[in-house]
């Protein structure tokens, strides 16, 4: 009995040295994060800007992204038509059925459906391949040749993904547009022109432009998550496979968050 | 003590550094000579990579001192780092080629952040040069991964001479390739060191690497320079630890 009740009593403060060292390092984390992030800010309006590798990373993030998007953004359109008509018809307001759906698309589907899209696609490309050059010492060979690699790897990535997410969040929009436009169709015949007079009739620059905003932090969630968890990686080669996973589902985390604080933000205008 | 006759680029005086509790460099003090190959020796995690990553400050020695070309490393400025680093070069275990360039772009990176006054055609010279120096000179426009670890190294080796280095350090240049190409490796190290004047620092395990370049050798053990003296002090040595590594024994 005696002996049971010491080795409760370790159990118990192995489990609580464990949880306060956890949300030790927890504190560690966070604190590299904010740095990392002030890093970056600091590179990114320094001088000698990378504006090659930049292109290079927006060509990465964008072109390569499109079809994947526009697949994705036409398919969404094309259900949220087809989902919502027969509701619309039940109550006699078929009529609002281009308008609802654009402003749908327009305020959350797009912009958010593309971030979640980007934190898979691109979130883990970082992550990994960041990692992926830590572990195999690319990054250390970059400090060697006096190259700052915060400034050469990890700007031109936060700030591609930054202005690459809100163009193609629109790209996205129009897409799903064109499928709401083929979903109409489906059951009934709706002219093109009459569709869009109808869809963007009620859509208002506060329903656009917050949207474009939160897509910018949407970005550059995405990249900031995906490069530092990708630079922080261990050196084994397991800790890519970490970064990548990561970087996937704290990118699509804070994704989330920024969402629900742009709406609260948002509402108080509206 | 300073050798006035053959300068010293490196002086470390009791560095020591730790990782958390493990302190993997406990009191580490050498010099290296003007134009000369140092070979360091010892066990896997006796703290050899730690020690030359600390030289170019990858990592911050805890304590002691390390001086390259009379300046501490530990105190530099983020310019007089980027000045001291630019006289360094640095061949890496992995060879840590850039994956998403080709041979070409590899050797040109450090160019042209080094060298940015340098033409169009210098700089082409330039890399045919490190390459002819190699002897790899049909390689230029491939990727990383259509090379052998052989042929990796090699570039690696370009990419670090390409800029005219004064010190090289050198994490197990032979770690990983089969016996000839080893060797290739390590006449490479001394070529290198005749035609850009280089001193180096080389860590390896491979007995053949080290008869072929060391000038000097130190082992370290337990964090501590267990023993420092020339190739013959050490294939003479009587000493158990010693001998464990210059003696090949048969499984």
């Amino acid at each position: 009995m005696k002996s049971y009740a010491k080795k409760t009593t370790i159990r118990l403060s192995d489990t609580s040295i464990q949880k306060v060292s956890k949300l030790k390092q927890n504190a560690i984390d966070a604190a590299d994060a904010f740095l990392f992030t002030k890093q970056v800010v600091k590179n990114t309006f320094s001088k000698d800007f990378e504006f090659k590798e930049f292109l290079k990373q927006c060509y990465l993030i964008g072109n390569k992204s499109l079809g994947l998007i526009g697949v994705t953004g036409l398919i969404i359109g094309l259900v949220l038509t087809i989902q919502s008509r027969p509701v619309l018809v039940k109550f006699g307001a078929v009529n609002m059925l281009p308008s609802m759906v654009a402003i749908s698309l327009i305020r959350e589907m797009g912009p958010v459906i593309t971030a979640l899209i980007c934190a898979g696609k691109i979130g883990s490309s970082m992550g990994a391949e960041l990692g992926s050059m830590r572990v195999t010492e690319q990054i250390d060979a970059l400090e060697v040749s006096s190259a700052n690699p915060i400034k050469y790897l990890i700007v031109p990535r936060v700030l591609a993904a930054t202005f690459m997410i809100p163009l193609l969040s629109i790209f996205a929009d129009t897409m799903g547009i064109l499928g709401s436009w083929a979903g109409a169709n489906i059951k009934g015949e709706l002219n093109f022109v009459l569709f869009i007079s109808q869809a963007f009739g009620t859509v208002t620059f506060l329903d656009f432009f917050p949207a474009i905003i939160k897509s910018f932090f949407f970005g550059a969630v995405i990249g900031l998550v995906g490069c530092y968890k990708g630079y922080s990686a261990g050196r084994g080669t397991e800790s890519v496979g970490i970064a990548a996973n990561t970087a996937v589902v704290t990118a699509s985390f804070f994704v989330i968050l920024v969402d629900l604080i742009a709406v609260q933000i948002t509402d108080l205008f509206q | 003590m300073k050798n006035t006759t053959n300068p010293s680029v490196i002086v470390i005086q009791n560095a020591k550094k730790s990782f958390g509790s493990n302190e993997v460099m406990k009191d580490v003090s050498f010099e290296l000579n003007k134009q000369e190959n140092l070979v360091i020796l010892g066990k896997s995690g006796s703290g050899k990579s730690v020690l030359i990553k600390c030289i170019v400050r990858l990592l911050k020695a805890d304590s002691g001192s390390i001086q390259v070309f009379e300046q501490d490393i530990n105190s530099a400025s983020k310019e007089e780092l980027n000045t001291i680093r630019k006289k360094i070069g640095f061949l890496f275990q992995s060879g840590a080629l850039y994956d998403s360039m080709t041979v070409k772009e590899n050797l040109e990176f450090p160019l042209r952040r080094f060298k940015k006054d340098l033409s169009e055609e210098e700089i082409t010279k330039k890399i045919a040069t490190a390459l002819e120096n190699v002897g790899l000179t049909d390689v230029l426009n491939k990727m990383p991964s259509e090379l052998s670890g052989g042929m990796r190294k090699r570039i690696s080796l370009a990419r670090t001479i390409i800029v005219d280095p004064e010190i090289m350090l050198y994490d197990e240049p032979t770690t990983g390739l089969d016996p000839v190409t080893a060797l290739e490796i390590s006449d490479l190290i001394n070529t290198v060191k005749q035609k850009y004047k280089t001193s180096s620092i080389i860590i390896t395990h491979d007995m053949e690497c080290v008869r072929t370049v060391a000038d000097r050798i130190i082992m370290i053990k337990d964090g501590y320079v267990y023993q420092e003296g020339s190739l013959s002090d050490f294939e003479n040595s009587t000493d158990a630890y010693i001998e464990s590594f210059f003696t090949t024994k048969k499984i």
